[in-house]
């Protein structure tokens, strides 16, 4: 190829190479921004749209009746914290211990169908999970409830948690576990006063994400919690939530209730990417104590 | 005696962890039972015909999917065709090409666009994206391409196309993302072997990044299928609602997942609630059959970075 004589078609060659080189680096740029544009384009509108109607009765008003401007979405948002916290109730213990099984015992082959069937369950569509649990809980205690709508966020829980969880411990240096077990520490105080300790930040990452993202999920709770116009009494009655009152004031047809939903929107956006970001702050913090 | 009692302490935590862990089986058996018991009268009128037949009559008790499989499989067709180049050139810039920083920085973008919950994008695409899309890119296209079936028809700006849009929106956080990962496993002595013959940045991609991630990319486009498959809120706000089979892009139409959003709370009797459930159990196994295929191509793509199991 590097003929002497050949030079001069060489170097024509290597120009369009050149070009070729250049055109492809632009275009993949290109692409770059095309994709992080919707994001700009999501959060300007939300700012745009809901910021003027953020005000102190958005957060502790009740909706108001069709027809009558003002009120706010109090019950929605207690109501989003309160199904939170009963699915972290049901998925974190199952998902982290589930997780530190897969980490700390367990045979190949066993594991490697757990993660397979995980995996899966992580992309069984939302809907999905919202008729089964209605079918299971709904029709059997004969109404929707709140109860229903923290266990199907829960269940979607245990197998992003359990997944990452597993990922964390795994990153735990082998030393720590053999310098407990050469001291005599028998295996499971091993793990729950070394390893888990020694990924307790990761954890807590894990499950913080986790519940960023099912804050956002709607479908499965248009079947279980329902929504409520009213503040819940008991985990008995339906319950109202932030995605559920978006979901529906969007679909209305009335101008205030669209102002809401922009509202809405954009408390749930900030409460999902401030975990995002402030989750990033802390991993951030993990790596770099480890390099040291 | 105290060794005994250490043992007993180990079987147990051993035991209960165990357990846990084999909860993900007890959700998938869940899964499927509920499932199949819900769908039972609907299977048992219609049986295979369901599947193929496109009335969709619940005042007749007449059901069918057919429509709702097009509109999923159309508008899963259309975020594929919008995602996956565009996907794979910005894993590819992130990878290859962008300096340091800006990757970083790009990186956490896209993650954050993954993080926006779908009823979110689903209310900026009913007032913000369908109307731009009827008054500005849909006129444009059927003036351009109006020629084409898929392009003519009058435009309502709700359509199987808004839908096709708003789901590769979702998806692409997803496929780029997997990809950046199955790129950065490729090792590095593929890039140098290419980079000492003379290539270009561009050709030591293509050469010798591409070809030999093709495999694992290809997981990461299934991935992205099996999400699009069975993404819902968003869908369900700008695809129009409409189960119908028609060639244009710029007609309203339906899916398996947001019929079950829309009517499931208002199906009455037995047989239509029995009809949605079926509708689920067709959208559980399509998505769990790509999505046991992403992973298998994913986990068979073995690069370095892949952990080995235990």
């Amino acid at each position: 190829m590097a003929n002497l004589n050949q030079h001069n078609m060489n170097s024509t060659n290597h120009s369009w190479r050149n070009f070729k080189n250049g055109v492809m680096q632009t275009l993949t740029f290109v692409c770059a921004i095309l994709v992080i544009t919707p994001l700009v384009l999501v959060f300007y509108h939300l700012l745009w749209q809901g910021f003027t109607s953020i005000n102190l009765d958005f957060f502790t008003q009740l909706p108001k009746p069709t027809g009558e401007t003002g009120g706010g979405i109090g019950n929605a948002i207690v109501g989003t914290f309160v199904l939170l916290g009963e699915a972290a109730l049901l998925g974190v213990p199952v998902g982290v211990l589930g997780g530190v099984y897969l980490s700390e015992y367990g045979t190949t082959k066993l594991n490697w169908w757990i993660r397979f069937t995980a995996d899966i369950l992580n992309g069984v569509p939302s809907i999905t999970w919202g008729i089964v649990v209605y079918a299971l809980l709904v029709v059997p205690m004969h109404g929707f409830s709140a109860l229903a709508g923290g266990v199907v966020l829960g269940m979607m829980m245990i197998p992003l948690v359990m997944r990452t969880t597993e990922e964390i411990l795994q990153l735990v240096p082998n030393g720590y576990r053999e310098a407990a077990l050469a001291l005599g520490v028998v295996k499971w105080r091993t793990i729950v006063q070394i390893v888990i300790p020694a990924a307790l930040k990761g954890i807590i990452t894990c499950v913080l994400l986790a519940l960023a993202r099912i804050a956002g999920e709607t479908a499965p709770l248009m079947f279980t919690a329902l929504g409520n116009q009213y503040w819940s009494q008991k985990l008995t009655d339906p319950m109202a939530a932030l995605p559920l009152q978006i979901f529906n004031y969007a679909i209305s047809p009335y101008d205030d209730w669209h102002r809401q939903a922009w509202a809405g929107a954009l408390i749930l956006l900030l409460l999902v990417l401030s975990i995002n970001v402030g989750v990033r702050f802390l991993t951030r913090d993990r790596s770099r104590q480890r390099n040291n | 005696m105290n060794t005994a009692r250490k043992r007993y302490g180990d079987t147990v935590f051993r035991c209960l962890t165990l357990l846990m862990a084999l909860s993900i089986f007890a959700l998938v058996a869940l899964i499927g039972i509920e499932l199949f018991e819900g769908s039972g009268k609907s299977m048992h009128k219609f049986g295979w015909h369901f599947l193929v037949s496109s009335v969709w009559d619940p005042i007749a008790e007449e059901y069918g999917a057919l429509p709702f499989i097009f509109g999923t499989l159309v508008s899963s067709a259309i975020a594929l065709i919008i995602a996956v180049p565009i996907s794979i050139a910005t894993a590819v810039y992130l990878t290859e090409l962008a300096p340091r920083v800006v990757s970083q920085l790009l990186t956490m973008f896209i993650e954050l666009l993954a993080a926006v919950p779908s009823v979110i994008l689903g209310l900026w695409g009913v007032f913000v994206m369908v109307p731009w899309l009827r008054d500005h890119l849909f006129p444009w296209l059927q003036n351009h391409l109006g020629f084409l079936p898929l392009f003519q028809g009058p435009i309502y700006g709700v359509s199987m196309f808004a839908g096709g849009i708003i789901v590769a929106i979702m998806i692409i956080p997803i496929i780029t993302s997997v990809s950046r990962e199955i790129l950065q496993s490729v090792p590095k002595l593929q890039r140098e072997a290419a980079y000492a013959l003379g290539a270009t940045r561009w050709e030591v991609t293509r050469i010798s990044v591409l070809s030999y991630a093709k495999k694992g990319l290809f997981g990461a486009v299934i991935l992205g299928l099996g999400r699009a498959l069975g993404e819902t809120m968003a869908v369900t706000m700008v695809i129009g609602n409409s189960p119908q089979i028609v060639k244009s892009l710029f007609a309203p139409g339906y899916t398996l997942s947001s019929v079950i959003a829309n009517e499931f709370n208002e199906a009455t009797g037995s047989l239509y609630p029995s009809a949605l459930f079926e509708m689920g159990l067709v959208l559980l196994g399509v998505t769990v059959l790509v999505n046991a295929l992403a992973q298998l191509l994913l986990t068979t793509f073995a690069g370095p970075n892949v952990k080995p199991q235990n």
